[in-house]
C-alpha cells in the first residue's frame, strides 16, 4: 500500500516537473526578448519605416505581415469551412473521402520550405508576378487550407447529435439544420480555430522566403490604392518581407550598425503578437460559446 | 397520488378509439441494421387522436419501430426497412415521399430533453420558421399557443424571448420540446420515453400534457414504466426479444385488457413484474 502511494508522489512530482519545464521554456523566450527590446522599442519602431543608419522602424514589414494574413485568412477561411462541412456532413465512408483524408494530412506535414519552393515555381516564375504579397499568400494557404478544413470538420462533429436530430424531427431539411443548428453550435470552435491558424501564418517565414520575398518597398504611400502599383501597400503584388522573414534576413545578412537590435526588438514584437493571437483565441472562443448557448 | 387518476383516463379510453378511425397501418414491417433484424414482422393499427403505449424489455424493438413512423431511422446509414407503414393510407416508404415531409406531419419527443441553445421562443419558432413562416406576428402567434398549449406558457411568459432554454429545469425542456414539436402542426406526436430523465413531479406534468393533447393529436409513447403507460394510454402494445435480438409485437389490446388479463404467459410475466 505505502509503495503505490509512494508511486503516486512520483508520478505526481515528475508530471508537475515536466509542466513547469514547458512553461519555463516558453517564459524564458518571452522574458529574453522582451527584455532585449528594452530601450530600442518605441512606437515610433512600430510605425517607423526602416533605417540603415539609425534603428528607424518596422512599419511596412508589419503592414506586410497584416496584409499576408489578412489575404490569407479572406482565401482560407471560406474554402476551409466550406472543405470541413463537406467533410463532417456529406462525405460518405469510401476510398474517396479516404484520398481527402490522407492528403489533408500531408500536405500539413509537408516542411514550408518545400511549399516556399513549390510556391516560387507556380506563383512566382510561372504566373510572372515575381516576388508579391499574394504569392505568398497562396503558398501559405496550401498549406493553412487543409488545416483550416480540418479544424471546422472537429468543430462540427463536436456539436451534439441531440441537437441535430431535434432540428431533422422537426422536419427541417439537412441543410437547414447544418445552417441553423449545427454551424452556429460550431462557431466558437471554428473561430478559435481561425485564430490559431491566425498566429501560424503570421509567425511562418519559410514559405514565405521565395514567395513573398526579402524586400518590400521601405516607405508606403497609404493614399496610394493603385492596386495594379506594387508601390501601393494596397496592391497585392508588391514584394511584402514579412516580420519573421525580416528577422531571418536581418539576422543572416544584416549589415546597418543596429541590427541586433532590431533583430530583437522584432522578434519581441512577433513573439507577443504570436501570444496575443493564442490567448485572444481562448477569450474569443470561450465568450462566443457563452454568447451562442445563451443567445 | 395518481392512483385514482389511472382509472379516468381507463374509461375515457375505451371510447376514443372506436369513436375515431386508424391514423397509422403497419404491414410486415422488418427493421435491419445491418445484416442482423432488430425488429420482425410486425403490423398493427394505431387508432387516431388517442394514445398508444409500447411496452416491452430494452432491446424489443420498440424504439426501433416507433423511428420508423417519422423516417428517423434514415439517419442510420446501416437501418434498412421492410414492409410499409401507411399514414391516413399513404405509405410513408413510398418512392415519392420526402422523409422531410413525414416527419413535418409526424413529430417526435425524444428521450433526453433535447432544446437548442437559442431562447425559448426561438426554439419554439425553429419549425416554422424552416417551413417558410416568416410574418413576425404570425410566429409570436404559434409561439404564444404552443407554449399554452404544452403548459409551460406561465412559467416562462415574462421571459421567453430571452431566457435560453437551457436555463429551464429538465421538465419544462421536455414541455418546451414537445411545444416546439407542435409548433410545426403535426398529426402524431411520437414520444420516445420522454420522462425517463425526469422527476416524478416533472413526469405527471407531462402524463397530464399527454392526457390532454390526445383530443387533437395521435400520440404513439414508448415507456419503460409500465404505471405510466397504464396512466396515459389507451392502448398497449407489449413487444418481446428473442433469443437472437430480433424484437417482435406480441400483442396488442386495450390497455385495461393488456394489464389485467392478457392473452399471452409471457405479457402476464411482464407487467406483473416477474421479471423485475
Amino acid at each position: 500500500m505505502r509503495r503505490v502511494l509512494l508511486a503516486d508522489r512520483v508520478a505526481t512530482g515528475v508530471l508537475w516537473a515536466f509542466a513547469i519545464l514547458v512553461v519555463g521554456i516558453l517564459g524564458a523566450i518571452i522574458v529574453h526578448f522582451l527584455l532585449a527590446a528594452v530601450g530600442t522599442f518605441s512606437i515610433s519602431f512600430l510605425f517607423g519605416n526602416p533605417s540603415d543608419t539609425a534603428i528607424g522602424g518596422i512599419g511596412p514589414i508589419l503592414w506586410n505581415s497584416l496584409y499576408i494574413l489578412v489575404l490569407t485568412l479572406l482565401i482560407t477561411v471560406p474554402l476551409g469551412i466550406a472543405g470541413g462541412i463537406y467533410m463532417a456532413e456529406y462525405a460518405g465512408r469510401g476510398r474517396l473521402t479516404d484520398a481527402i483524408r490522407l492528403s489533408q494530412e500531408l500536405i500539413s506535414s509537408v516542411p514550408s520550405i518545400v511549399v516556399g519552393l513549390f510556391g516560387l515555381a507556380l506563383f512566382v516564375n510561372a504566373t510572372h508576378w515575381s516576388f508579391t504579397a499574394l504569392g505568398g499568400a497562396l503558398a501559405l494557404t496550401v498549406f493553412n487550407l487543409p488545416l483550416m478544413s480540418r479544424l471546422t470538420e472537429q468543430a462540427l462533429r463536436a456539436v451534439p447529435a441531440d441537437e441535430r436530430s431535434g432540428s431533422l424531427a422537426l422536419g427541417a431539411t439537412k441543410w437547414q439544420t447544418i445552417r441553423h443548428v449545427v454551424l452556429p453550435l460550431a462557431i466558437p470552435g471554428i473561430v478559435t480555430g481561425i485564430v490559431l491558424t491566425a498566429g501560424r501564418i503570421f509567425g511562418e517565414a519559410a514559405a514565405l522566403l521565395f514567395t513573398a520575398g526579402l524586400s518590400t518597398p521601405s516607405a508606403y504611400d497609404f493614399g496610394n490604392f493603385n492596386l495594379a502599383d506594387a508601390r501601393s501597400p494596397w496592391s497585392p503584388f508588391h514584394p511584402a518581407t514579412t516580420l519573421s522573414v525580416y528577422i531571418w534576413k536581418l539576422n543572416s545578412e544584416g549589415l546597418g550598425s543596429f541590427v541586433r537590435q532590431i533583430a530583437d526588438t522584432s522578434s519581441a514584437v512577433l513573439v507577443v503578437m504570436v501570444l496575443v493571437f493564442n490567448l485572444g483565441a481562448r477569450g474569443l472562443g470561450r465568450a462566443l460559446q457563452r454568447h451562442v448557448t445563451s443567445a | 397520488m395518481s392512483g385514482n387518476a389511472s382509472g379516468g383516463p381507463g374509461t375515457s379510453a375505451s371510447e376514443a378509439p372506436a369513436a375515431s378511425g386508424i391514423k397509422i397501418q403497419v404491414r410486415d414491417l422488418d427493421v435491419f441494421y445491418g445484416s442482423r433484424r432488430a425488429v420482425r414482422d410486425v403490423s398493427m393499427d394505431i387508432a387516431a387522436r388517442s394514445v398508444t403505449a409500447f411496452i416491452g424489455p430494452s432491446g424489443c424493438g420498440k424504439s426501433t419501430l416507433l423511428r420508423c413512423f417519422d423516417r428517423m431511422n434514415d439517419l442510420i446509414p446501416a437501418a434498412r426497412v421492410h414492409g410499409s407503414v401507411l399514414l391516413d393510407g399513404e405509405d410513408i416508404y413510398g418512392p415519392d415521399v420526402q422523409p422531410v415531409e413525414v416527419r413535418r406531419r409526424v413529430g417526435l419527443v425524444f428521450q433526453r430533453p433535447n432544446p437548442f441553445p437559442m431562447s425559448i421562443y426561438e426554439n419554439v419558432a425553429y419549425g416554422p420558421r424552416r417551413h417558410g413562416v416568416s410574418d413576425r406576428s404570425r410566429l409570436d402567434e404559434i409561439v404564444e399557443q404552443s407554449l399554452r398549449r404544452s403548459a409551460l406558457w406561465d412559467e416562462v411568459k415574462d421571459d421567453f424571448r430571452r431566457k435560453s432554454a437551457l436555463a429551464l429545469s429538465g421538465g419544462q425542456q421536455q414541455r418546451l420540446c414537445i411545444a416546439r414539436t407542435m409548433a410545426v402542426d403535426p398529426e402524431v406526436i411520437l414520444m420516445d420515453e420522454p420522462c425517463s430523465a425526469l422527476d416524478p413531479i416533472a413526469t405527471q406534468r407531462i402524463e397530464d400534457l399527454i392526457e390532454e393533447l390526445a383530443a387533437t393529436f395521435t400520440i404513439v409513447i414508448v415507456t419503460h414504466n409500465m404505471q405510466q403507460a397504464s396512466r396515459v394510454s389507451q392502448t398497449t402494445a407489449f413487444f418481446w426479444v428473442d433469443p437472437d435480438r430480433t424484437g417482435h409485437l406480441v400483442e396488442m389490446g386495450p390497455t385495461a385488457q393488456v394489464f389485467t388479463s392478457p392473452k399471452e404467459r409471457v405479457t402476464e410475466d411482464y407487467v406483473s413484474g416477474r421479471f423485475g
